[in-house]
């Protein structure tokens, strides 16, 4: 064990904990007023739900000795994370139960959580204002379960690393993916687009103003995502060396010229350059050098971001040409940023970098390319596929959709009797007392249902 | 007794509360108001998804006066809200029928 690298990775998981409550900011503050709170709780509830069952059985699925072919570890290897317990911290060469590389596997555990929790609250942002809460806990669970934790397998769980055996996309295919262009944004990017189109558009949309309600929590979001992301990319080295510092620098790099180029396609585009565009260019270049922080070097990092900044601001328009709702922008984003970023190692990746492929611009010719193209395809068309059906059983049995009603008043006082802010000191109302008529119910249809019923 | 209602750009507010109060006029009631007259909106984009927005914020002025008085204090308002430009805002005067203080009982006149 090292502890160096080890206290890296710990600082890491810490660092990418953080992003989720960064992206329940930046989300939350892109809708509107009324739908603020439900926004940000997606993302709390994803951590929630994720967190235990990563623990009970998730670990275990992604980095369990694989059942066959690749497709998904053994739920039983580390039910629980009991058989994990005990690891005294000594270096006892490469016992695959004690260590994960130079690490201990409850620090790998941690780390990878964190993953699994963000990759989940990404999908949040394509049904803002009209999921159930109920049911977006339901599907949390469920989606992580059949989607995130098997494709996680695939994409990390390289052998010999976490146990014997690892998953297909890694060991065969030999993508690189250093942080999860496919298992974490392409992943939750097709998983967005499908839930939009099984949930449908919001009430009013493209005919009522849907303005983002507060830009300054989105700039904050974005500003706390690319901190935390730092712990997201350069934390993948799992360890405390050259290629985490390699990977820092592309991830800040990337970044920066990816604002630069979201914020002159607005200018040449629409006339100005915007501070949601700003924020916006942030996330597209952080999901752009995701996979390929490890395999380009900072001039193909330059590139690269710019390169994505300009196509993610001109896919967040497909939206409307093709007339899905997708609220926030998951496939424009996360999905296309995804993409570019994955299949951009098989142009631009040098073998200079750590990740030590040839990209077709470096002279590799197509090898890496159509092993990058695969990768992400797979990981597209399942997450698609399964992410329909999941959503659709869902709809039809307890209901995904809130009731229209609902969804007019406002997400946050129907399903959590709250509202964000308290701007009217006049009206606060007062406090209810118990079997007092004052007391009223939530704003609500079910409970106003509830009492018809009742009378 | 006059009511004098004025609708001016939220940053010309001070200047005209300090013209009327360099009148002789002792109270004011502010309300944040939106509205659209020639100036009509403007374009926001958010994403490249354009926004018209038709209603710009305005500020609403309102000021019981005497009836002798309300010629006047338009007068003061309207030198002070003045930018030249369009956007600048009404200001109009309706008659009102009874005023009480609700400190005092203090009616009309006395309330003013």
């Amino acid at each position: 064990m090292n502890s160096g690298d080890t206290a890296w990775v710990l600082t890491s998981a810490a660092l990418v904990l953080l992003m989720t409550p960064g992206l329940a900011l930046f989300y939350g503050g892109m809708v509107r007023s009324k739908s603020v709170l439900n926004m940000m709780m997606m993302s709390f509830g994803a951590i929630g739900v994720v967190g235990v069952l990563w623990t009970l059985y998730g670990y275990s699925m992604a980095f369990g000795n694989d059942v066959g072919g690749g497709l998904l570890g053994s739920p039983a290897e580390f039910f629980g994370l009991s058989s994990l317990m005990g690891t005294n911290g000594l270096d006892n060469g490469f016992a695959s139960d004690d260590l994960v590389f130079t690490v201990p596997s409850m620090a790998f555990v941690a780390f990878q959580a964190v993953f699994a929790i963000i990759t989940v609250a990404l999908i949040s942002g394509a049904i803002a204002d009209r999921a159930k809460f109920g049911t977006w806990l339901i599907f949390t669970g469920v989606w992580a379960t059949l989607v995130y934790f098997p494709v996680a397998h695939w994409v990390f769980a390289f052998d010999g690393a976490e146990s014997a055996a690892g998953g297909w996309i890694a060991n065969k295919l030999l993508v690189v993916d250093f942080a999860g262009g496919t298992a974490v944004h392409i992943n939750a990017g097709a998983a967005g687009l499908a839930l939009a189109i099984v949930l449908g558009k919001r009430v009013g949309w493209q005919r009522d103003p849907m303005r983002p309600h507060s830009l300054p929590l989105v700039m904050i979001g974005a500003g706390l995502l690319w901190f935390g992301w730092f712990g997201f990319n350069a934390g993948s080295a799992l360890a405390a060396n050259g290629q985490a510092a390699e990977v820092f620098v592309n991830t800040l790099v990337a970044t920066c010229a990816a604002m630069l180029g979201w914020l002159v396609t607005e200018k040449l585009r629409d006339g100005r350059a915007t501070s949601l565009g700003g924020a916006s260019g942030v996330v597209a270049g952080l999901v752009a050098i995701t996979p390929s922080c490890s395999a380009v070097s900072p001039l193909g990092a330059i590139a690269l971001g710019a390169v994505a900044g300009v196509l993610c601001a001109l896919a967040v328009g497909l939206k409307y040409r093709f007339g899905f709702d997708d609220s926030l922008d998951v496939v424009g984003v996360h999905l296309v940023g995804g993409v570019v970023g994955t299949i951009a190692v098989g142009f631009v990746g040098t073998a200079a970098a750590t990740a030590g492929v040839d990209g077709l611009l470096y002279g590799g010719g197509v090898d890496q390319l159509w092993r990058q193209s695969v990768g992400a395809g797979a990981v597209l068309v399942y997450s698609f596929v399964l992410t329909y059906v999941i959503g659709y059983v869902l709809q039809k049995t307890v209901g995904f959709r809130l009731d229209e009603e609902d969804e007019v008043v406002g997400i946050d006082s129907a399903a959590h009797a709250e509202s964000a802010y308290d701007l009217h000191q006049a009206f606060g109302g007062v406090r209810a007392t118990p079997g007092a008529d004052t007391a009223r119910p939530a704003v609500s249809s079910d409970v106003e249902k509830k009492e018809s019923v009742e009378a | 007794m006059r009511l004098i209602t004025a609708v001016i750009k939220p940053h010309k507010l001070e200047d005209v509360r300090a013209a009327v109060e360099a009148f002789g006029v002792t109270g004011m009631t502010v309300t944040e108001a939106s509205g659209y007259g020639r100036q009509k909106g403007h374009t926001e984009v958010y994403r490249g998804a354009e926004y018209d927005i038709a209603l710009v914020p305005k500020v609403r002025v309102e000021i019981v006066v005497e009836d002798g008085d309300a010629a006047d204090i338009v007068d003061v308002i309207v030198k002070s809200a003045q930018t030249g430009r369009i956007g600048d805002g009404k200001v109009w005067v309706t008659a009102v029928e009874t005023v009480v203080r609700v400190r005092t009982g203090d009616r009309d006149s006395d309330a003013v």
